[in-house]
Parts: C-alpha cells; structure tokens; sequence
C-alpha cells in the first residue's frame, strides 16, 4: 500500500531524511522507534503533506499513486491520517462541526453521498464509546483546552470516524495514562483489520504490548538502520540507543 | 467651495427653520463657532494619521434633512428595516439624519422607554436635556463633533425611568441615501439609563447604492446611571458610496455596565470614535470590533477607555479581516487616572490580512497613573496561521473550505458576544455568505 524510496527531505538549509527506505503492506503494524530529533515527525508530516519541507529525492508511492503529487486533503481521501504528535488548537471552530466537514470531505473525495445528521450522529455515537471519549469534548472547541491526553484520544477518535487505510500515530501513546493507554489500544487494534494498515511512532515498548507490531524499524539521522521484529523494541527498551549510535558512527 | 464655507452658509438657514429652543441654539452657536476655528482633521494630525479625509471633505454637499418623510417612495427602504428576523421590537428609522414616522414603530410601554425624536424632545424633556445633551461628547477638540453639535435635530432621545428593564430592544436604522447629490447629516442620539435599569440599542448603517456620496456625521452620547446596565451595538452595513464619522461617547457611573460591540462590514470610509468614561467604582465595561471588509474600504476605530474611579474594569478586543486593497486602523487608549486603584483594563487587537494588498496598522496607547492596577495589552497582525489549516487539510477538508472556517471562527469570536440573537444572526450570515458557506 505504501511504498516510500530513497526519500530525501530538508527543511530550508538543514537535511533531515537521508534516504528513508520502508514497505507498508495492507495488515501490516510497523513501529518506527528512533531517538529524539532523528526525524520521526518530520516523515510522518511529509506524508501527511505538511508545506514547510522541501522533497529533496525519493519517492512515495500510496495504492499505485504519487503521493507527493497530492494535496493534504486529496491524501486524506486517498484514506492516509495522521495522528499528530502535538495536535493543534482550533478555537471556535467547534469538534462536531469538524468531523462532520472531514467525514463528508472524505465521502465526498470518494465519491459517497453526504452523511445526513441522524446518520453522522449515530456513528459518531458508536465511535465514542469505541475510545471512550466524553461527550462534553465533542461540543468544545477543536483541541481548544484540551489536557494532553485528552488531545491524544481526539485523535484517535478522529481516525475512528474517519477510517483510513494507513493511520500514522505519532507518538500518540505519550501523555496517556494507563488506562487510556488501554483504551486507545484497544480502539486501535478493534479498527485494524486485513485491509488497512498503521505505523506507530513510538518510544516505549509498553504501547507495543498492547498494539503488537509486525515490524520494528529504527530511524536514526533521518535513516533507518535497523529492523526487525518485535523483539528488537525489547532490546531498545533494554539497552538504549547507544550501540544504535555506536554502529552508525560513521553517518553525518 | 471648501468644506468649512459650505457648512457654514447652511447654517443660519438651518437654525431658522428648525427653531429650536433658546438654550439648544447657545449650544449650537457655540459650536458652530469652534468648528468655524478648528481645522479639519488631515494625516498630519496625530490622531488621523492613517486617516485621510481629503476624498471627502473636497465636495460640496447638501444638508441631508430634506423632507423625506413626506414623499411617497419610503417603501425603498423597508429592505434595510427588515433585515432581521424580529418583528417584535422598537424600530426608529432616519435617512439623511431625518426621522421617518412612518417608518417607525414603538412597541415597548411607555412607562418603560420614553422615546422620541430628538428635535421632540427639546421641547418635551427639556430638563433631562439640559442636564445631559452636549454634557458628555465635548467638542472643543473635535471639528466633528462640533459639526454635529452646531446642527444636531434629529436622531434618538431615550429615557429609561430608574428600576425599568426594557425587555425589547431599540434598533435604530440609518440609512443614507443620495439621489440627487452629495449629502452630508448628523445624526445625534442622547440615551439615558436610568439606575438599576436595562436596554438594549442597536444602530444599524446602510445606505443605497447612488453616484453620488454619503458623508454620515454622527454622535450618540450615552448616560448610564448607576448599576445600569447598557448594551449597545454599532452595525456598518454601508454602500462604497457611503462614509462616515461616528462617535460614540458613554458615562459609566457607579456599578454600571456598558457593553458595545461594533461591527463595520462595509462602506467606503469609516472613522469610529469609542470614547468611554468610568465615571464610579465597580463599573463593567466591554469593548468588541469586528472589520471585515474588502475592496478599497478603510475602517479606522479609535477607542478611548478612562478610568477615573477605583476597582472597575474594562475589556476591549477588536478582530479585523482585511481583503483585497481594504485597510484596518486600531487605536486603543487606555487611561487609568491616579485615584483609579484597583483598576483591570485589558485590550487586544488582531488582524489578518487576506491578501498581499490589505493593511493594517496598530496602537495601543496606554496611560497609567495609578500604581495598583492591572493591564495588558497586545496585537498581531498576519497572514491566516498555516498550522491549523494543516490540521484541517490533513483530515480531508479542502483548502477553500478550511479557510472558511478559520476566517468564520475569529470573526465569530467577536459576534458570539453579541448577546441580541436576531443581530448576532445577521451579522454571522453576511459573514457565511462572503465565505461561500453553505450554513
Ligand atoms: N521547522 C523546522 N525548522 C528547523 N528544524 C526543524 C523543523 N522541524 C524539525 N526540525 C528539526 O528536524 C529534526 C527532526 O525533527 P523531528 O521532529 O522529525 O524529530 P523526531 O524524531 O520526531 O523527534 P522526537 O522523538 O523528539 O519527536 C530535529 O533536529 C528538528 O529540530
Ligand atoms: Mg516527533
């Protein structure tokens, strides 16, 4: 479904993918693990289509098409979402109102009739208690006050209603307590199924005990230079990034 | 003939036919003669100086009171009266500053709003007016507040008796229109709310579209008594035809609250003047704007917010949304004099420019004397922020519509605060509708 190649991406002088490399196949869970600053967001946001960063080499290629050929909402009904590691504040324009923009935006995009009230409402019911998301934060502005956990399962509860083919989670379980940690997971694997895909961007194995992955890549220096399986999260968890760093010294 | 010259020759005819009582026309004399001694505003004087009058001020206008009201075709204007969806409320309707009867209808009980035209009341009130008329929008300074003093007649008189909430509002309509020539009027309203009593007052600005220009000179003088409370609105709704300088001038006293929102969504040049004295303790006063225009208007607001009495507070944020060749001026004063202890005064000011070519320039201005106070003030002005139109985007929303709702909701972050729902309606649909939106 998504197949990225030798992607090379900067931000005004500064180069931050070196040639990422990575194979998303339908079923798949990847997690993408990497230290701080190593470019996570960034590949994240460039398949999103974030404007700020400059596409230096590479290609991306999402169900046969170019992806980067195409605006953010044309890769949101293409059926990509990302789910923000820092989810911005709307204020004023209230959550409800927004899904319902982005559920028929979307409809529309495929060519699907727009959901009617009683018809939105009645999913928008049964995604809520999906990820157990109070009723108060829909009728709120988007994000406007929310805590930051709060913020996290807005997301997910957007990716709920919304159904994408590839969800990208960036950093999504950070900030959540347990038990929504529990909750968000159990959102996450209930969507999941043969035909879609997620990439979870994470630092801790724990949320890889809930969300098990198929594959486990390391992206270090806007490179991946490790993957594996799930027992390579277990290692990191164990020892760190330094023999990571130690055996790619030689990268810039 | 220049500006001044013309003016002045209209006046003794004027007086005569308006024969007004002995202590309105000392009034009037006296303000004539400082209009007669102040120059009028060019950008060289401080407080004009992103506004330039020149584009006005060089024609040669008739006086507006004409005899409207007795010509047959006032029907034309019933589209500007019924704009909003309330027909249970008190309308007053003026063109060219002249009061039009049969336009006009009062349902509130009269132990509960005494209302009148102005001219009326100059004979009915005259002890009420001799206590506030001029009282409070002083003219030594203001050429135009002179000018509208010098021939103020018509416009509302409104009295709310002490312990009274007018439960219906007072909208007053405007409307400019200029068949035949240029016209210039003045308009000038004295409200009264009495202590412990309530009201709600719009005033709404259209014009009709002519060749020929509107200049609209207009002072509201409003007294609020002790623990009243004042809500006032200010629309702008003008054709490019249409300018106009308007002033607002409001006492607070003791408890008191005044609230106004004004909102200018189009015309061609707009000077509002928002000049609010907390004349008492514990008094509650907001100030909100919202400018949303395009084409080549030009909205310039100057408030003014004077503390003179300890632990009150004030709150002022103005929003523009500037399109096309459109420019937006703010300048906000703050003064919080020494006996003025305790005081909040907040104020902010944000504009977006829609386009390379809009402009918008920003003042804060604060003066303070006091030492145990609190304010603070701040402005932006930029482009529409990239991040949440990402976010937006990123969930499938196209780009034009993801701006309509970015642009809706700061313009909605003012007119939520319009509390009368039928003008809060009309004002979000002309916005709605400019923003291609469907709701
Ligand atoms: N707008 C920007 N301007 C300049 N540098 C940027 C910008 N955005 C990101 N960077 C830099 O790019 C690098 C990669 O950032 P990115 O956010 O992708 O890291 P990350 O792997 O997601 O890190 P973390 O684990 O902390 O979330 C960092 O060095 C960051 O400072
Ligand atoms: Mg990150």
């Amino acid at each position: 479904m998504l197949s990225i190649r030798n992607l090379e991406v900067a931000i005004g002088d500064k180069k931050i993918l070196n040639g990422i490399n990575l194979e998303v196949k339908a079923g798949e869970v990847h997690a993408i693990m990497g230290p701080n600053g190593s470019g996570k967001s960034t590949l994240a946001s460039v398949l999103a289509g974030r404007e700020d960063y400059e596409v230096l080499g590479g290609e991306v290629e999402f169900f046969g098409k170019d992806l980067l050929e195409l605006a953010p909402e044309e890769r949101a009904g293409e059926g990509l979402f990302l789910a923000f590691q820092y989810p911005v504040e709307i204020p004023g324009v209230s959550n409800t109102n927004f899904l319902k923009a982005a559920v028929n935006s979307i409809r529309k995009y495929r060519g699907l009739n727009p959901l009617d009230a009683v018809n939105f409402l009645k999913q928008m019911k049964e995604k809520m208690k999906l990820v157990s998301i109070d009723q108060s934060l829909l009728s709120r502005s988007l994000n406007e006050g929310f805590s930051g956990g709060e913020k996290k399962r807005n997301e997910i509860f957007q990716m709920a209603m919304l159904e994408p083919k590839l969800a990208i989670l960036d950093e999504t379980d950070s900030g959540l307590d347990i038990d929504a940690l529990r909750i968000v997971s159990h959102g996450v694997n209930t969507l999941k199924n043969k035909d879609n895909a997620v990439i979870l961007v994470t630092h801790y194995q724990r949320l890889l005990d809930y969300i098990v992955p198929d594959y486990v890549h390391v992206l270090y220096k806007g490179r991946i230079v490790k993957s594996g399986t799930k027992e390579l999260a277990l290692e990191l968890e164990e020892k760190g990034y330094d023999w990571i760093k130690e055996e790619n010294s030689v990268l810039a | 003939m220049d500006f001044k010259e013309n003016i002045i020759t209209h006046f003794e005819t004027f007086k005569k036919e308006v024969n007004s009582p002995a202590h309105i026309d000392e009034i009037r004399e006296s303000a004539l003669n400082k209009f007669s001694k102040l120059d009028v505003p060019t950008p060289k004087h401080e407080e004009w100086k992103y506004t330039n009058l020149k584009n006005l001020v060089n024609k040669t206008y008739q006086l507006g009171n004409k005899n409207i009201a007795t010509s047959s075709y006032t029907h034309k204007y019933t589209q500007f009266i019924n704009q909003y969806d309330e027909k249970d409320v008190n309308i007053l309707v003026f063109v060219n500053g002249e009061y039009i009867s049969a336009l006009s209808h009062i349902v509130s009980p009269s132990n509960e709003l005494i209302i009148s035209n102005l001219s009326q009341a100059y004979r009915e009130h005259s002890e009420l007016i001799e206590q506030h008329f001029s009282k409070y929008a002083t003219y030594e300074k203001e050429a135009f507040v002179a000018l509208n003093t010098a021939f103020a007649q018509e416009g509302v008189f409104i009295h709310v008796p002490n312990k009274t909430e007018v439960k219906l509002p007072v909208i007053l309509h405007f409307i400019a229109d200029a068949s035949a020539t240029d016209v210039i009027c003045h308009p000038r309203n004295l409200i009264i709310v009495g202590k412990n009593s309530s009201l709600t007052v719009i005033e709404h600005f259209n014009s009709t579209n002519t060749p020929f220009s509107t200049l609209t000179n207009t002072v509201t003088e409003v007294y609020v008594a002790e623990n009243a409370y004042c809500e006032h609105y200010k629309i702008q709704t003008e054709e490019s035809n249409a300018s106009q300088i308007s002033t607002i001038q409001a006492v607070v006293q003791r408890d008191g609250r005044f609230n106004n929102t004004t909102v200018s969504l189009s015309g061609k040049l707009i000077r509002n003047n928002l000049n609010i004295k907390l004349n008492g303790e514990n008094c509650d006063v907001y100030m909100n704007g919202l400018c949303a225009i395009t084409g080549s208007t030009h909205v310039d607001n100057h408030t003014a917010v004077d503390h003179a009495m300890p632990n009150s507070q004030s709150n002022e944020l103005y929003k523009s949304l500037l399109d096309e060749k459109s420019s937006g001026i703010f300048n906000g004063k703050i003064f919080v004099r020494q006996d003025a202890q305790k005081t909040n005064a907040y104020q902010s000011n944000r504009n977006i420019l829609l386009s390379p070519t809009a402009k918008a320039n920003t003042k804060p201005q604060l003066e303070i004397w006091a030492d145990d106070v609190k304010c603070s003030h701040g402005c932006t002005i930029g482009a529409l922020d990239e991040e949440p139109l990402f976010y937006l985007r990123s969930r499938g929303i196209s780009e034009g519509e993801a701006r309509a709702m970015l642009v809706f909701a700061f313009a909605d972050d003012i007119l939520e605060r319009i509390k009368y729902e039928p003008v809060r309606l009309y004002a979000e649909k002309i916005i709605a509708q400019r923003l291609g939106m469907e709701e």
